[in-house]
């Protein structure tokens, strides 16, 4: 699977406050929820969004609240793929789980900037910053999150369970 | 292997698991709240879900938006409500069992030690004060295990906090995890167990130590941990209504890194905007005005909490222009505090007593602030926006600093405006 965009870059520790804060919570919509994304973070921010682009983060992106509505709202937004030095462990999981493809890799991070096109390839877990021509190696996941992924996430997967059993 | 381990280890049917190792456990407790259950429940039925794997296992608790504050929470609570009764789930909203989700499960005995529960809610970590493996999920995850009775898990490594000396007056859990947050940052406990130890934990009462595994999570933990002990088993024996395992602790050299603290000369600690773990000891903050005090909350709305913020605020009153929400964290919690007459200290002191909820924490109701204000919270989040305008800010303290706060319409210690020092 290969994404090419460009990249918004944040900073560390971005909550799910920030994602989306709760007062949008009785909202399900994912197109709606993206509309409100980042707002308290960065005003404007979802309007600036093209389909495909990349949202990048320093460490400990997501941390705070375990609501699935701040992975829906980026997913919401056309965003095509997370990428961060680190992750707060529930947003990972629900992105994994709603596929929304995340990437762990410091170097790409201190080597980009807002603005750059980066093209990744997921299933190699590669990462090409076409401004600077620099490539760099994410961490691979682990197979089992690969077999969650090319099932298409935890819906599919549990559905295919609950019919073979 | 560790306490963590070796729950883990009996729930996925193995003798032994190691770190980063992947496994799919068995669950005790699946719980969903109403900013998670609705998706839960959708994605529940995405996946072909009919009947939950075992209605006894599933709960569902309305605490973020009850009582039901506009037509958009009653609508996405009416679903919550109808699925739960097809289901013939638990499910708690208004009641003589019901409050906030984290206080009430231990409180009812549905959640006791030795069990793994998962939660849509990133504060489940809380039921790790009873020797419990508890950490939060989102509602695909919750949608599955409801479904499947299972969910895979990686293995943390567990580290070790070991608390040493005695605890000075005014001075407690919310302290003690407070502090620690302050040392190792928002992410220093990330992908890993939180277990806390040593002499002064031995001396913490469940309330307090409910305090520090509810805040597990805002350093980056899985769960936050504590080994069993007399005071936990009189405690889930006085709740339970089946029977429960109890784990060891022996496993010193099974831990990632270890961190001890003497804390005899601990003074009460506050975290300052925007982050929990931007933490000074509050001789460090100085006339700090405040608009609005908040005491309550999954982190510490029980009945000690209560007990310590009416030591302060008896006989005393709020100081003019402030508002002070005092919000019990369970109907019974409520009712004790009732019965005690702590209710009627803090109305005579000025204060407004709020049935259970989690309105104002999560800037939903009840206590929102406006652009420009400042609150004293005991509950467990300044991010910016949390508790309303992104343009406020919030201080998170004990119930006793934040009780003295409200009386001295400043951030203070609570020897200040009291005579207990």
């Amino acid at each position: 699977m290969l994404i090419k965009g460009t990249v918004h870059k944040f900073g560390a520790n971005i909550d799910t406050d920030a994602i989306i804060p709760a007062k949008y919570a009785n909202i399900s919509d994912p197109a709606e929820l993206g509309k409100h994304c980042l707002e308290n973070a960065d005003a404007g921010f979802a309007t600036r969004v093209t389909n495909g682009d990349i949202l990048m983060a320093t460490t400990n992106f997501g941390c705070g609240s375990s609501r699935e509505i701040a992975a829906w709202s980026i997913k919401g937004t056309g965003i095509s793929c997370v990428v961060a030095i680190s992750f707060a462990r529930i947003f990972f999981r629900n992105a994994i789980n709603i596929g929304l493809p995340l990437l762990e890799c410091p170097a790409a991070v201190e080597a980009t900037a807002s603005g750059d096109v980066l093209e990744i390839d997921l299933a190699k877990g590669s990462i090409r910053n076409l401004n600077r021509n620099l490539t760099f190696q994410a961490a691979a996941y682990p197979d089992f999150i690969m077999e969650l992924i090319s099932t298409g996430g935890l819906v599919p997967y549990v559905r295919s369970r609950l019919t073979t059993e | 292997m560790t306490l963590a381990e070796k729950i883990l280890a009996a729930h996925a049917d193995q003798a032994k698991v190691r770190p980063g190792e992947f496994i799919r456990a068995q669950v005790d407790l699946v719980m969903a709240e109403d900013l998670t259950a609705g998706i839960a429940i959708d994605q529940f039925k995405n996946m072909g879900g009919k009947r939950v794997f075992d209605p006894s296992k599933v709960v569902m608790v309305a605490d973020h938006f009850v009582p039901t504050k506009d037509v958009a929470a009653a609508e996405a609570i009416k679903k919550i409500r109808t699925f739960a009764r097809e289901q013939g789930i638990h499910y708690y909203e208004i009641g003589p069992e019901s409050g906030i989700e984290h206080v009430i499960l231990p409180e009812n005995g549905l959640v006791l030690p030795g069990d793994l529960v998962v939660g849509a809610d990133s504060h489940t970590c809380t039921y790790g004060a009873l020797g419990a493996f508890a950490t939060g999920i989102g509602s695909t995850d919750a949608a599955a295990v409801m479904a499947t009775g299972e969910i895979w898990l990686k293995v943390p490594p567990t580290i070790s906090f070991v608390y040493k000396g005695k605890l000075p007056f005014w001075v407690g859990g919310k302290d003690l995890i407070l502090f620690t947050i302050g040392k190792i940052g928002v992410d220093g406990a990330l992908y890993a167990v939180m277990e806390f130890r040593g002499p002064v934990v031995k001396t913490l009462s469940m309330d307090d130590r409910f305090t520090m595994a509810n805040m597990a999570v805002e350093a980056g933990a899985k769960t936050g941990l504590f080994a069993v002990d007399e005071q936990t088993v009189e405690y889930a024996e006085a709740r339970a209504q089946r029977p429960f395992e109890v784990y060891p602790a022996d496993y010193e050299q099974d831990y990632k890194s270890h961190y001890e603290f003497d804390v005899s000369d601990l003074e009460p600690q506050v975290a300052l905007p925007h982050s929990p773990a931007n933490v000074v000891p509050i001789s460090q903050v100085d006339n700090i005005a405040i608009d609005q005090v908040v005491i309550g909350s999954c982190t510490n709305g029980r009945l000690g909490d209560l007990r310590l913020a009416a030591k302060v605020l008896q006989g005393r009153t709020v100081m003019q222009g402030v508002r002070c929400i005092i919000i019990p964290g369970s109907q019974k919690v409520f009712l004790e505090a009732l019965q005690e007459g702590l209710i009627e200290i803090f109305l005579r002191a000025g204060a407004a007593v709020n049935t259970p909820t989690c309105g104002p924490c999560v800037g939903g109701h009840c206590g929102i602030l406006a652009a420009g204000e400042r609150c004293v919270s005991t509950t467990n989040r300044n991010f910016i926006g949390r508790m309303g305008s992104p343009h406020a800010e919030i201080f998170l303290t004990n119930p006793a600093v934040a009780a003295a706060s409200a009386v001295a319409g400043r951030l203070v210690h609570p020897g200040e405006v009291t005579s207990t020092c």
